[in-house]
C-alpha cells in the first residue's frame, strides 16, 4: 500500500486516515488506514465483530468515528454535517441488503427520491425522470428483466434485479464510492450472479467500490484488492495479481488460526 | 378481444375506478328502489351540500395514511376552527370579520396539527395515541372557549366568504362540492407529482429507506401533520358557515371519513394513496344514510346496511389489489382448497 501522504489526495476516491472508534471504553476500531483508488475494488473481509459494519457505518454517516479524517475524491469530510441523509451529497452511495428501495413504488420514482428533477415549485418532471430511468436501466445497468419497465414496482422484481437498480441508482448519480453492504445476503445462487455481473458494470464504468460479503468466492472475483480486518484492525491487504482464491481461503483460515494461537497463553 | 383487455387494464388502473363504479352500482339501485326521490335533483344537491366536509377531512387523513401514520385529532379542529372562525364573525364586523375568522381558523389548525407533528416526529409518539390525546385535549379547549355553548353566525347569507366558499352556483350547486373537488385534484397532484407527496410514499412505504436516500423523514412528518391540520381546519370552515352556526360537537364524524379513505382504497399499511378513491368513497359512505331513508326501509337498517356496503367493498379491494377481479375468485378458491387439504390431514391422523 502506497502512503496516502505523499500521494495527490485526489487520485483516490477514498482515504480514511488514522480512524479510531470507541464505543465507550471498548475500542471498536484501531488506526485504520484505508484507501481506494478510483477505480478499485476493494473487498472488505472479516469475522464478525471484525469492524466492517463499524467502518461501514462511519463511512455511511451513521455515528461519526471518535477520531482520524476521511477523505472523499480528495475533500475532507466535516463529520459534524455528515449523516445518513447527506452521504450522498458527499459522493457516497450505499447498496443495502435491504433498504435500498421503496417496494411499493414504481421503480421510475426509485431512481429519483431524495433527488428529483422538479421545477421551482417542487413538481416532479415525470417525463424526464421516467427517460432517464429507462437510459439507466438499458444502457448503465443492461437491465433484462422480462416485462420490467420503469412502470413495474420493487415488489414485482427478483431480489438480484433489485440490487442491480440500486447499484445503476448509485452509478447515474456519480458517486466517488459505492459502498456494498452485503447485497448477496438472502440471494439464491442464480441472482447472486447477477449481482456479481452488476458489479463488474461499477469496474468498467470507472468507479471505485468498497464490497463487503461474507462468500469469499463472491469477493474474489470481482475486487481488484482484498483487505482483512481483525478485531477492529487491518490485518492485511493483498492485491488479486498476488493471490489465488485457494491460496485466499487458507491464508484467511492460516490468519484465523495463527491469531487464535497467539491468544491463548 | 384484445382491445377489450387493454381497455380493461387501462380502467383497472384510473385511479378510484372500481369505487366510481360502487357509487354508479349504488345511485342505480337507489334510483330503482326509491325513484320518487332519487329521479329528481334536489337529493344530489343535498349529498353536494352534506358530504363535502367529510370528504375534506378524509383527502387530508389520505395523506396521512399514506404515510403510514393516522390523525383522530380532526374533529376537535373542526371544531376549534369554527370557534375560532365564529370568534372573528362575532368580534368584529362580519363584512371582514370573516376573513379574519378564516385565517384564524387555519393557523388553529396549523398549530394542532404542528403539535401533533412533533409528538410524533421528533418526541416518537405512536401517532395514534398522539392524535387521540390531542382530539381530547382540543375539543375540551374548544368546548372551555365557547362555554359549552352553539354561537350563530349573524347575517351569514349577506356575507361574501360565505357565498364564496358556500354559497350556490347556477342550478344551485353548492360551491363547497366546488372547492372540495378542486382540494382533491390538488392533492392528487401533491401526492402524484411534487417532492413532498414522493417522500409521503416512501415514508409510508419504508421510513428508512426513505432516509438513507436523502428524505428528511421527520420534517416531513411535521409538515404532514400541519397540512392536514390545516385541511381539517378548511373542513371546519365549510361546516360552520355552512350550517351559519358554530357548535363545539359539529366535527363529529372522524369515522365516516375513515371509512371514506379504506373504502376508496387507500391501505392502512401506507406507501400508496388513492386521492380519488377517497372522492368516490366519501360519496358512498355520504349517500347511503339518506338512501336508506328514502327506500322507506325502518330507519332502524340504516347502519347495518352502511356497515354491510363498506365491509363488502374493503373485502373487494383487499381480494382485489389492482383492480384484477380474477385474483378474488383465485383467492377463495385456494382458501377453499387449503381448508380441504388440512381437513384432510387431520383425518389422517385420526385414522393412524
Amino acid at each position: 500500500m502506497s502512503n496516502p501522504l505523499q500521494d495527490p489526495p485526489d487520485q483516490y476516491a477514498l482515504r480514511m486516515v488514522n480512524i479510531e472508534k470507541y464505543f465507550g471504553q471498548v475500542r471498536a476500531l484501531t488506526d485504520i488506514n484505508l484507501d481506494v483508488a478510483r477505480n478499485e475494488i476493494v473487498g472488505l473481509i472479516g469475522d464478525n465483530g471484525a469492524g466492517k459494519s463499524t467502518i461501514v457505518k462511519i463511512l455511511t454517516g451513521v455515528f461519526p468515528p471518535s477520531s482520524g479524517e476521511l477523505y472523499i475524491a480528495g475533500r475532507k469530510v466535516d463529520f459534524r454535517r455528515y449523516n445518513v441523509q447527506s452521504a450522498h451529497v458527499h459522493g457516497i452511495e450505499t447498496v443495502y441488503q435491504d433498504r435500498s428501495l421503496g417496494e411499493k413504488q414504481v421503480l421510475w420514482r426509485n431512481f429519483f427520491i431524495g433527488r428529483q428533477i422538479v421545477n421551482r415549485f417542487g413538481f416532479i418532471d415525470v417525463k424526464k425522470e421516467k427517460a432517464v430511468a429507462s437510459e439507466i436501466m438499458l444502457n448503465t445497468i443492461g437491465f433484462r428483466g422480462k416485462g420490467i419497465t420503469v412502470e413495474s414496482t420493487v415488489s414485482q422484481l427478483s431480489g438480484g434485479e433489485r440490487q442491480g437498480i440500486a447499484i445503476g441508482r448509485a452509478m447515474h448519480f456519480e458517486a466517488d464510492l459505492i459502498i456494498l453492504d452485503e447485497p448477496t445476503v438472502a440471494l439464491s445462487l442464480k441472482e447472486v450472479a447477477k449481482v456479481i455481473n452488476f458489479v463488474h458494470k461499477i469496474k468498467e464504468a470507472g468507479k471505485a467500490s468498497i464490497y463487503i460479503s461474507h462468500s469469499l468466492p463472491d469477493v474474489y472475483e470481482v475486487c481488484d484488492r482484498f483487505v482483512v480486518l481483525d478485531r477492529g484492525e487491518i490485518g492485511a491487504s493483498i492485491s488479486k495479481k498476488d493471490i489465488s482464491l485457494k491460496e485466499l481461503d487458507e491464508f484467511l483460515l492460516e490468519y484465523a488460526h495463527g491469531r487464535k494461537d497467539k491468544q491463548q497463553p | 378481444m384484445n382491445f377489450v383487455k387493454t381497455a380493461y387494464r387501462f380502467l383497472g388502473r384510473l385511479e378510484g375506478f372500481a369505487i366510481a363504479m360502487v357509487l354508479l352500482v349504488l345511485y342505480i339501485v337507489l334510483i330503482m328502489a326509491a325513484p320518487a326521490v332519487f329521479t329528481k335533483p334536489m337529493i344530489y344537491m343535498s349529498f353536494l351540500e352534506t358530504v363535502p366536509p367529510t370528504l375534506i377531512a378524509a383527502l387530508g387523513l389520505t395523506l396521512v395514511i399514506t404515510a403510514g401514520e393516522i390523525d383522530l385529532s380532526f374533529p376537535a379542529v373542526v371544531s376549534l376552527s369554527g370557534f375560532a372562525l365564529s370568534w372573528g364573525w362575532r368580534t368584529f364586523d362580519p363584512a371582514y370579520g370573516a376573513v379574519i375568522g378564516v385565517v384564524l381558523a387555519l393557523a388553529a389548525g396549523a398549530l394542532v396539527g404542528y403539535l401533533n407533528g412533533l409528538m410524533v416526529a421528533r418526541i416518537g409518539v405512536p401517532s395514534i395515541m398522539a392524535t387521540l390525546a390531542a382530539n381530547f385535549f382540543w375539543y375540551g379547549i374548544s368546548i372551555l372557549l365557547a362555554g359549552g355553548l352553539q354561537q350563530t353566525l349573524k347575517g351569514s347569507d349577506e356575507n361574501l366568504v360565505h357565498q364564496l366558499l358556500v354559497g350556490r352556483l347556477f342550478l344551485g350547486i353548492p360551491l363547497q362540492a366546488l372547492w372540495s373537488l378542486a382540494l382533491a385534484v390538488f392533492l392528487w397532484f401533491i401526492l402524484n407529482r411534487h417532492k413532498f407527496g414522493e417522500s409521503v410514499m416512501f415514508i409510508g412505504d419504508n421510513a428508512n429507506v426513505a432516509r438513507v436516500m436523502g428524505v428528511n423523514v421527520e420534517a416531513t412528518r411535521i409538515r404532514l401533520f400541519t397540512f392536514n391540520g390545516m385541511i381539517a381546519a378548511f373542513s371546519g370552515i365549510i361546516v360552520t358557515l355552512d350550517i351559519g352556526v358554530f357548535y363545539p360537537d359539529q366535527g363529529n364524524f372522524l369515522l365516516p371519513a375513515m371509512a371514506s379513505v379504506f373504502v376508496g382504497g387507500t391501505s392502512i399499511a401506507g406507501g400508496a394513496g388513492s386521492i380519488f378513491g377517497t372522492l368516490f368513497g366519501s360519496y358512498v359512505i355520504g349517500s347511503l344514510a339518506a338512501g336508506v331513508v328514502a327506500t322507506t326501509i325502518s330507519g332502524y337498517w340504516v347502519q347495518v346496511v352502511e356497515g354491510g356496503v363498506m365491509a363488502a367493498v374493503v373485502i373487494l379491494n383487499a381480494a382485489t389489489g389492482k383492480g384484477d377481479f380474477r385474483s378474488l375468485f383465485r383467492r377463495f378458491r385456494h382458501k377453499g382448497v387449503q381448508e380441504f387439504r388440512s381437513a384432510g390431514v387431520q383425518e389422517d391422523k385420526h385414522s393412524a
